[in-house]
């Protein structure tokens, strides 16, 4: 077979590593050094390689010596360092998971012979070609598969020819992993030419200086399980010390059978030339100067020198700086120690990692039933957590702010809907349902009616506000209750801890409904009419009040209707089966001139009411007094989540942050979301910040921008003016109550039928 | 990553589970009754010793039941 290395072609043979074919060939050096640019060759036969690193296709950082030839390969060299592939990797990675008695790290001669002795289910992970034991009854050997990483609890990540990753929980685990050839040192012991001793066996190769400066059990993995290492001085390398309740280690790992490395010697020479770290044309010079600055802890060392840091993570660097230390200091080599052993053991690209989980597999996307209808019209869809949500539906050449001007005029002026399906829905049941939730919202839910719902705010005990929603009560132990749609689970998980932990003895269940309904809101003040004329419920004023739930058809669907509203409008939200949205919602926009309307819009609307977004205004550090809430905080009931909070001295303190409402004093200068305030943007710094922007639109309603901002003491401060300096160009903007819009609230009843 | 012993479900990957920090912490009977000092202990402090801890945990993905067991924070090994 044919290959190319460097634009140059050779012949290769069948089974041959790119490093074993160039030396064969008689390329002595071909590599350069990553900083000094002094010439290198191939120095290892091994995964240690620290200087033929070469580039295939569009794989940077492969090492000579682990690349299996094929025909027509082509490499080129690298100087220690490749380019990150911006195009994303064609090939497919795959992952198992798999459970085992045994797992032996390492084919060679001790780690067969703890595979043919232990029983169960046992697998053999060999990082080189070939391994003379072969999957069998109870056996699986893999060969070309290098163990990456020990983690806690016996569990190993490996990689399969660097294309498929193995997760292996094993009960216990043997470390058969052997040495590494270390360098000797010496004034140019870098040169093309000079190679271990092990390789030249290996390559069979004449005309080469064999070095060896002894082995270093490959400790990795065993560090990595948390094993403890102990200086050996017969062989001049840290070994593994101590025992693990399941991993335990065999063969040359341990020492045994290693030959005994002379005593060290800091040879005579020029120390700028006797290369310790290889891949990082670190020195001994280099050391000597670490030490020279004061540092002592190998740690250090090694960050000052970079030694051990290079791709090859020191494999044939570290142990000789150890020993380099210790003898410039004059200490035993076991009381410094060595650095941290991490993961991964070699290289490994986040293509193997990631497997399949990538693209549309990456995360679900959650998808409403009405979702095909949104594409068909154009919607451009934001993502809230995994749900893809309509943001704005542009007509023909529209752009974002004109399109959500139009479709908040249309909630506001005529008739607009909203997929709102994606608000979790939670159904609690039991006798206990209104005992807990009592406990778990601010406001109390006695007074609630079967029939009615009843806005509410959900603390955590520290008083801040956590999550906010709708409570219906659809019968006589049987509620249900929104959630922001980001939320759902974590609200879900919320009720079900306290449900389990602490009040085990309430009667309630909790069922996720989010999917079983679809949620079509209807706003404007032509929504009752528009309705109407799907429904034989009742909507006039009268029959059908404010807060009301009544259940009925809707164009021919059995339907749950609440009159609810998220924008201060008349409104009307329409649940039905969520297998039957999509044929909800074409009959509500076959019914009149509706306007389709998205989660930006509904952002302005419920801003210019001031109607809090839990996540977006709140931020974890917010009480519903804070938001401007108080009326939704119980006095009455003895004890709620949250509640003895708001009486500590830091949540009553009068110069909070409070939700309030800023008007730029130019009408159109947008205050960007998150905005620090100051009062004086010309005080020398460091300016205290009074502040931020928490939402900041357009309005078509007011004609103008404004926003609402958490402003320290910001409900005594109407009136004032406050800037937000770091906007470009800076904006100034006045302090106003914060519902900008009909505040008496009289749009919601809308016009009388 | 951590093997969890769920007593409903047996042992499950770390990633199928959330973590509720210390166990047998109680709600207090009468928050209103306690000093700033004592609710705020409540709220914000939980023990974190070097060694056996009794935790909570939930096996969110899975069962979603809650549960405790004993850690040893420093060798991450279940004691119980």
């Amino acid at each position: 077979m044919r290959f190319r290395f460097d634009g140059t072609e050779y012949e290769g043979r069948e089974g041959e590593t790119l490093a074993a074919a160039l030396v064969r060939n008689g390329v002595v050096g071909g590599f350069t050094s990553i900083y000094l640019g002094r010439p290198r060759g191939v120095y290892t036969a091994d995964e240690q390689e620290p200087n033929a690193l070469v580039q295939v296709g569009a794989e940077p950082l492969l090492r000579a010596t682990l690349v299996e030839l094929e025909d027509g390969l082509e490499a080129m060299p690298l100087a220690g360092k490749g380019l990150l592939v911006t195009a994303p990797e064609a090939r497919r990675h795959d992952a198992r998971y798999v459970h085992c008695d045994v797992l032996v790290v390492g084919g060679g001669r001790a780690g067969c012979e703890a595979a043919r002795a232990a029983s169960g289910r046992v697998i053999l992970l060999e990082q080189g070609p070939s391994c003379e034991l072969e999957s069998g009854e109870g056996l699986q050997v893999l060969t070309r598969t290098v163990a990456l990483g020990l983690y806690e609890g016996n569990y190993v990540l490996a990689a399969e020819r660097g294309r498929r990753a193995w997760h292996v929980r094993a009960k216990r685990i043997v470390l058969a992993t052997g040495a590494l050839e270390r360098p000797e040192l010496f004034e140019d012991n870098d040169r093309p030419g000079v190679m271990l001793a092990g390789a030249v066996e290996r390559y069979r190769v004449d005309g080469m200086r064999a070095v060896s400066g002894g082995w270093s059990p490959r400790v990795h993995l065993w560090s990595q399980a948390g094993g403890r290492l102990r200086w050996d001085d017969r062989i001049g390398a840290p070994v593994p010390d101590g025992e693990l309740r399941a991993v335990e280690c065999t063969g040359r790992l341990t020492g045994e059978g290693l030959p005994e490395a002379p005593p060290f010697r800091l040879p005579d020479g020029d120390e700028t030339t006797m290369f310790v770290d290889l891949e990082r044309d670190a020195t001994v010079a280099d050391l000597r100067r670490a030490l020279g600055a004061g540092l002592r802890s190998v740690e250090h060392v090694k960050r000052y020198t970079t030694v051990g840091t290079g791709s090859d993570q020191g494999k044939t660097a570290n142990v000789n700086a150890i020993r380099v230390v210790a003898e410039l200091l004059g200490v035993d080599p076991g009381e410094l120690g060595t650095t941290t052993f991490r993961p991964p053991y070699l290289p490994v690209s986040f293509s193997l990692l990631a497997g399949r989980n990538r693209g549309a597999l990456f995360d679900p996307a959650r998808e409403t039933p009405i979702h095909r209808w949104h594409v068909q019209h154009g919607a451009v869809f934001e993502n809230v957590g995994q749900w893809k949500r309509p943001r704005y539906y542009p007509l023909e050449g529209e752009r974002m702010d004109a399109a959500v001007l139009r479709e908040c005029a249309a909630a506001r002026e005529g008739v607009a809907m909203m997929d709102a399906s994606t608000l979790g829905k939670i159904d609690v049941q039991g006798p206990d349902a209104v005992t807990f939730l009592n406990r778990l919202y601010t406001n109390a839910y006695d007074s609630l009616a079967v029939g009615m719902c009843r806005y509410g705010v959900m603390c955590r005990p520290d008083g801040m506000v956590f999550d906010d929603g709708v409570v219906m009560r659809v019968g006589e132990e049987r509620y249900v209750c929104t959630t922001t749609t980001g939320n759902a689970a974590p609200v879900l998980n919320w009720m079900e801890e306290w449900l389990q932990t602490e009040w085990p003895e309430l009667r309630v269940w909790l069922t996720s409904v989010t999917e079983q309904w679809a949620t079509v809101a209807v706003a404007g003040p032509g929504s009752r009419e528009l309705l109407q004329g799907l429904t034989a419920i009742p909507l006039d004023r009268e029959s059908f009040p404010f807060m009301g739930i009544r259940e009925g058809e809707v164009a021919g669907l059995p339907a749950r209707v609440c009159r609810i509203s998220f924008s201060g409008e008349l409104a009307f939200e329409v649940n039905v089966d969520g297998r039957r949205g999509l044929e909800l919602w074409e009959a509500i926009q076959a019914a009149g001139d509706v306007t389709p309307y998205g989660t930006e819009a509904m952002h302005v609307l419920r801003a210019e009411k001031a109607y809090p977004i839990v996540g977006q205004d709140t931020d974890g550090t917010v009480t519903p007094q804070d938001l401007g809430l108080d009326w939704i905080v119980s006095k009455v009931k003895p004890d709620f989540m949250g509640k003895r909070s708001f009486a500590r001295l830091d949540t009553a303190r009068p110069d909070r942050k409070q939700l309030v409402g800023l008007l730029p004093l130019d009408p159109d200068a947008l205050l960007p979301e998150g905005a620090q305030l100051v009062d004086d943007p010309d005080a020398p710094p460091p300016v205290p910040m009074v502040g931020h922007v928490t939402s900041s639109y357009r309005s078509a309603a007011l004609g103008r921008t404004f926003a609402l901002a958490l402003v320290k003491g910001g409900r005594e401060r109407i009136g004032e003016v406050v800037h937000a300096p770091l906007a470009s160009p800076p904006v100034a903007a006045e302090i106003v109550p914060m519902v900008l819009y009909d505040p008496e609230n009289a749009r919601r009843d809308g016009r009388p039928l | 990553m951590l093997l969890v012993p769920c007593p409903w479900c047996g042992e499950r990957d770390e990633t199928e589970f959330s973590y509720g920090a210390e166990a047998e912490v109680a709600y207090p009977a009468d928050p209103s009754a306690l000093t700033d000092a004592e609710w705020g202990a409540w709220v914000f402090f939980r023990a974190n010793p070097k060694g056996p801890l009794k935790e909570r945990w939930v096996h969110v993905q899975g069962c979603r039941r809650w549960f405790g067991v004993v850690r040893d924070t420093a060798t991450n090994e279940f004691v119980r």
